[in-house]
């Protein structure tokens, strides 16, 4: 019997293919979209776990020796106890004019893990063997290749930063005429257990141990949790489509679930018929959603990956694999979605009255106690959005908020539109203008699934466009006054500092020495710096708030300087003691912004911070002002006098345009992500419109015979669709403004500490609404085309059969 | 920096990969520069127990059948490869010889292996002759010389020790016998157009020592068998790999034999039969017949584990079955070895080698 039920309900689909392609494409849009984000995410989950465990556990120590050089039989010594253990040599290339930092690495002892991160690039034996090769950045070959002569070949590797010279430790030991002599030795803690301690083997050595690993899962916590959001926010747009088509489906088969019932077929054999038929179509949109997914996800995966690695210094493959994680994940909620857009149907189906009419509703009908009832839901959400806060904390307190927040709008969204056009219906005079508005009133329980979507998508797109524009504008000022030194500078050991300080005091404007020391600020581990009393310091830093003297009290030692996020976690006042560890406390005189850094900081003056951390401090970096155009040759001076590290002379502009570069590159996945919302809701209106003028016919066909013409009443279509657009976008326009608004006060302070000042940018806004008039009218444009082509019988037919 | 590091863990692969073409491990591609073995060779010992950099790879491969008190079979490896990328050495870092140690630990149950690199010259991997030491990272396998007495070989008394991540061992190893030269008094002949390798070994080891296993440490005794083979090209073009076993026999007397397996089908066979004083036969090709009985699934590909083993000129006809049928070295270059039991016209336990097996796509996703 379920067989003939479920046979008799499905031959429906057979009348209606736009109707089953409406719902099939619907949720393997929403699954698409779902899955994308989640590969993305699995795959860079994927990858931190793989270099993690490459790195034993997430860290690296490192030894070198206070005196400088190690000899190689160090190194050989700790493996013949055991050590995973590496030897490293930096150098600088000085050739003619241009200096490259060169770095000697032994691959074979490099680890001894088989995992790879990234792709390998073919190097082959001669790498090992003389003259050897050198890897390079490839703006890195072209400067390298003036002097390809005297040098060994040299290889383009895209996995190198700019000046930046690889090679076998051999050659770098015979270019830099080492002999037995390395720099550092890497160490891999985890390896293997029950070793002789390093503090034992190699006493005489410092020792450097980095975890980075954890902060990078912090930080890049959020970012997912971010993208999750948007996931989720695109599978509820596309989950009202689904719902629509259903909802449709339910109206349109009334009659057949009458006659069904009427025949005898029992309550439970139609739900399970229902069910097993959303249960086909979760299964068959799934499929293609997870497809579709990993498309998306491999499109937007290497910008993601370009992202990570920029932002947080965290490797991600760009390449996609299949994990079961992920296309699990989309097939449960492509059968979540299926079932819970079915609930309501069921439920209907098994509580309507055997002889309920047969009748085709407009399939809810238009009452204003409905809409009461949704503003009073929607109310109560925004009600619950704006206690969330003071309730909970966290990024997913935040997260709940925004949820919340857009649920309230999209279910608000009827009840204003039906509010407006009641007004205007009041203002207009006018046969025809009074028809088209209690027309568009009548159809918007129809559309009002897709008009949520609409909306949804729009105030996605201005909270999210406003935040990303907001922060790229306060992050480039905020590079410009962080960064005003020309040159930063970095030194290698305390010797070297005083040697590099008096070499620049005769030849800069000023040198601004960069000390700090490990301390606890505020009760939280960080680092306190100590500066000097100079101008660019007044004239630039970047104070959120301060007292009016702050730098005089630095510059006397009776004050101290915190970052935004330690003053926000501590929750200090200015003038409040700010204790800096082991009992000693300075007031604080200001709060500067600090992005980017997850960690307390604190600023002291210069003398206050080698009092106080004597032992401790390192004194090894400097800020240099010069004049910008001898920022190339003072650079050169240095690197030709003295032997720095690696990256030991950065400028100004390649920081800033470095910094830049990785910013445009984050929020490039948002705005493709921001881009398929936006398709998903305009396929939502344009599913709906032509369900609805389906069944429109016999509104239309009386203000037909009255006089009105089937391209009048096209044109009539279309102007409604654009009117409810604009009022759609109207309404969105708040919705994405408070979003952006939680986005950069609440998210952006729970997950990395600092809040970002809103900036508004109307035009961004009207592009916008520009893209939703254009996106509703080609919506509306192949119901309004069917409708002008449609012969007069079709309408008269209408007095003949219905009414 | 750390990733730099990773991009280079695959130089290794890249510099001496898994050939895909030319036989296992690269060794049927060609040796220009390298010298080659002649026929008539003249040993010097202890200098020619230590390297000889001329040649393109050399080994030092020990195999153990060990027994547990309880009577529970185990086997043991230790190898220290050479493979030099230029035929010479060189100073300190500059060398271009570099090394690779296996070690594996084959119970009934389970088989664990490990692998270790290293550039020879910087002290971290090597082979001295006198006194007698190979070594890689913390595992060696070193001349014991108070267990030695006036005279004797440097090979005589040896210790060995390595670990992974979940076993290690230490073994005692002592000689009973004399060393032993395979072919024409070491010029092993490897095909008919006529490779050859210098191939000796010391087969004649008595072994106690230690194996820790995750379940905790077991004593074992048993035998051991050394080989040092040194070549510059061992394997013809038309070479896929090879079957190889070092059997102990009850008897008291040993063999060596292998079959090299050729593209046409064809087999090059080679044997050595040893007796209990020391005393070796050398049958050429043709003589040893080694017929695989019964196949595995090893590693996704289908490896041999039973065999007929035969010498018709010493009335040897028995079965060869390994202890282990999953001893596989996933190593870079990965291959079978384990040890076996021995039944038919004789008794014994031994070591088998099997390489080549691998599929072209299984050959690639054990490259790193």
């Amino acid at each position: 019997m379920i067989g003939t039920a479920l046979a008799t309900l499905v031959s429906h689909w057979r009348r209606k293919p736009g109707q089953l392609a409406t719902l099939v494409i619907g949720l393997s849009l929403a699954t698409a979209l779902w899955t994308s984000v989640q590969a993305i995410n699995a795959e860079a989950r994927a990858s931190y776990d793989q270099a993690s465990a490459a790195l034993g556990g997430g860290s690296v120590i490192s030894l070198t020796a206070p005196e400088g050089r190690i000899h190689r039989s160090v190194w050989a010594q700790l493996r013949r106890d055991g050590w995973d253990a590496s030897p490293r040599i930096e150098g600088e290339l000085v050739l003619a004019d241009t200096v490259f930092a060169l770095i000697g690495v032994e691959p074979l002892s490099a680890s001894t893990s088989q995992a790879m991160v990234g792709g390998g690039e073919g190097v082959g034996p001669a790498f090992l063997t003389a003259p050897g090769v050198l890897l390079a950045a490839p703006e890195t070959v072209e400067g390298l290749a003036a002097h390809q002569a005297d040098l060994p070949p040299v290889q383009a590797s895209a996995q190198l930063p700019r000046g930046q010279v690889l090679t076998d430790i051999a050659t770098a030991a015979r270019l830099l005429d080492r002999g037995d002599q390395i720099d550092q030795i890497v160490i891999n803690p985890d390896a293997r257990e029950g070793l002789t301690p390093l503090a034992v083997l190699a006493p005489q050595l410092d020792r450097v141990e980095t975890t980075d690993t954890g902060e990078v899962s912090r930080l890049t916590g959020s970012f997912h949790l971010n993208l999750s959001a948007f996931g989720f926010l695109s599978f509820a747009v596309g989950l009202f489509i689904v719902y629509a088509a259903v909802g449709l489906a339910f109206e349109q088969r009334r009659s057949t679930l009458r006659t069904l019932r009427a025949l005898g077929t029992p309550v439970r054999v139609i739900v399970a018929s229902l069910l097993i038929e959303a249960f086909a179509f979760a299964l068959v949109a799934g499929a293609v959603g997870v497809l579709l997914g990993y498309g998306v996800a491999s499109a937007l995966l290497p910008d993601v990956a370009a992202t990570l690695r920029g932002l947080y210094g965290a490797s991600v493959s760009g390449e996609l694999s299949v994990r079961p994680d992920w296309w699990l994940s989309g097939f449960a909620i492509a059968i979540l979605g299926a079932l819970g857009a079915t609930a309501q149907s069921v439920r209907r189906a098994a509580t309507m009255p055997l002889l309920a009419s047969g009748q085709m509703r407009a399939w809810a009908l238009a009452s204003t106690r409905r809409y009461l009832l949704q503003a009073g839901i929607a109310l109560a959400l925004f009600a619950l959005a704006a206690l969330i806060p003071q309730l909970a904390s966290g990024v997913l307190a935040g997260f709940a908020l925004l949820a919340s927040l857009l649920l309230g709008a999209a279910i608000g969204l009827p009840a204003l539109l039906a509010g407006v056009l009641n007004i205007a219906t009041r203002l207009v005079r006018g046969a025809v203008a009074e028809w088209f508005l209690a027309d568009t009133r009548q159809q918007l329980p129809g559309l009002s699934m897709a008009l949520m979507a609409l909306m949804l998508a729009l105030a996605a797109n201005i909270g999210v466009g406003t935040m990303v524009s907001s922060f790229r504008l306060t992050f480039e000022g905020w590079l410009d006054q962080r960064l005003a030194a020309e040159l930063y500078v970095t030194t290698r050991d305390d010797a070297q500092s005083d040697a590099v300080r008096d070499f620049l005091e005769a030849r800069a404007d000023a040198v601004l020495p960069i000390w700090s020391a490990d301390s606890d600020i505020a009760g939280q581990p960080g680092e306190v710096f100590g500066v000097v009393d100079h101008a660019t310091y007044r004239e630039n830093w970047p104070l959120i708030t301060a007292r009016p003297d702050a730098w005089d009290q630095i510059a006397a030692g009776e004050g101290v300087l915190v970052n935004e996020q330690s003053w926000r976690r501590a929750g200090l006042a200015l003038g409040e003691p700010v204790s800096l560890g082991e009992g000693a406390t300075l007031p604080l005189v200001g709060v500067y912004s600090d992005y980017g850094n997850p960690n307390a900081q604190a600023i002291l003056g210069l003398d206050g911070l080698v009092d106080r951390y004597a032992g401790t401090v390192s004194r090894l970096r400097y800020g240099v002002r010069v004049d910008p155009d001898e920022a190339q040759a003072l650079t050169e001076a240095l690197r030709a006098q003295f032997d720095l590290p690696a990256d030991g002379v950065i400028d100004q502009a390649s920081v800033k345009a470095f910094s830049l570069s990785v910013f445009e590159r984050t929020f490039a996945v948002t705005g493709a992500l921001n881009v398929l919302t936006l398709s998903v809701a305009a396929f939502a209106m344009f599913a709906s419109l032509t369900t609805l003028a389906s069944m429109r016919l016999p509104q239309l066909a009386p203000v037909w015979a009255l006089g009105l013409t089937a391209a009048h009443l096209a044109r009539l279509e279309l102007l409604r669709a654009g009117v409810l657009a604009v009022l759609t976008w109207l309404a969105a326009l708040p919705v994405g403004l408070v979003l952006a608004w939680a986005l950069l006060a609440v998210v952006n302070v729970e997950a990395f500490g600092w809040r970002l000042p809103l900036h508004l940018f109307p035009m961004d806004w009207l592009r916008l609404a520009a893209l939703a008039i254009l996106a509703a009218l080609i919506a509306a444009l192949l119901p309004a085309r069917a409708l002008v082509r449609k012969p007069p019988r079709e309408f008269l037919q209408i007095f003949a059969q219905e009414r | 920096m750390v990733r730099v590091g990773l991009l280079l863990v695959c130089l290794w692969s890249l510099c001496v990969g898994p050939a895909h073409t030319q036989g296992f491990a690269g060794l049927g591609t060609s040796a220009d520069g390298f010298a080659a073995p002649t026929p008539d060779p003249v040993f010097v010992f202890p200098a020619d127990h230590g390297p000889h950099p001329a040649y393109r790879i050399e080994w030092w491969y020990l195999t153990a059948v060990l027994e547990g008190e309880d009577g529970t079979p185990y086997g043991v490896q230790w190898t220290l490869f050479r493979n030099a990328l230029e035929p010479h050495d060189g100073e300190g870092w500059q060398t271009p010889q570099l090394w690779m140690g296996h070690a594996g630990l084959t119970t009934p149950e389970t088989h664990y292996a490990d692998e270790r690199l290293a550039r020879g010259g910087v002290g971290v991997a090597g082979v001295e002759a006198a006194p007698f030491s190979a070594f890689i990272d913390e595992w060696s396998l070193e001349s014991a010389p108070e267990r030695l007495s006036e005279g004797e070989d440097a090979l005589s008394a040896l210790n060995v020790r390595a670990r992974g991540d979940a076993f290690a061992y230490a073994l005692e190893l002592n000689a009973t016998g004399p060393l032993v030269f395979h072919g024409a008094d070491g010029f092993s002949v490897k095909s008919a157009e006529g490779q050859a390798s210098y191939y000796y070994s010391q087969p004649f080891y008595e072994v106690e020592g230690v194996l820790e296993l995750p379940s905790g440490p077991v004593t074992v005794s048993g035998q051991a068998w050394l080989d040092r083979e040194y070549s510059s090209q061992p394997l013809s073009e038309n070479q896929l790999g090879w079957d190889w076993v070092s059997l102990h026999l009850d008897s008291g007397a040993k063999l060596m034999g292998f079959q090299l397996r050729q593209t046409d089908g064809e087999v090059y066979t080679s044997a050595s039969w040893i007796t209990e004083q020391g005393v070796l036969t050398a049958f050429e090709d043709g003589a040893l017949t080694m017929t695989a009985l019964e196949t595995a699934r090893v590693a996704g590909r289908a490896v041999p584990v039973r065999w007929r083993v035969q010498l018709p000129a010493r009335d040897l006809d028995v079965e060869v079955e390994a202890i282990n049928a999953q001893s596989w070295m996933d190593t870079r270059f990965a291959y079978w070895e384990g040890p076996v039991r021995i039944r038919g016209s004789h008794g014994g336990r031994g070591y088998l080698e099997m390489t080549g097996y691998e599929t072209d796509a299984s050959s690639e996703t054990a490259a790193p």
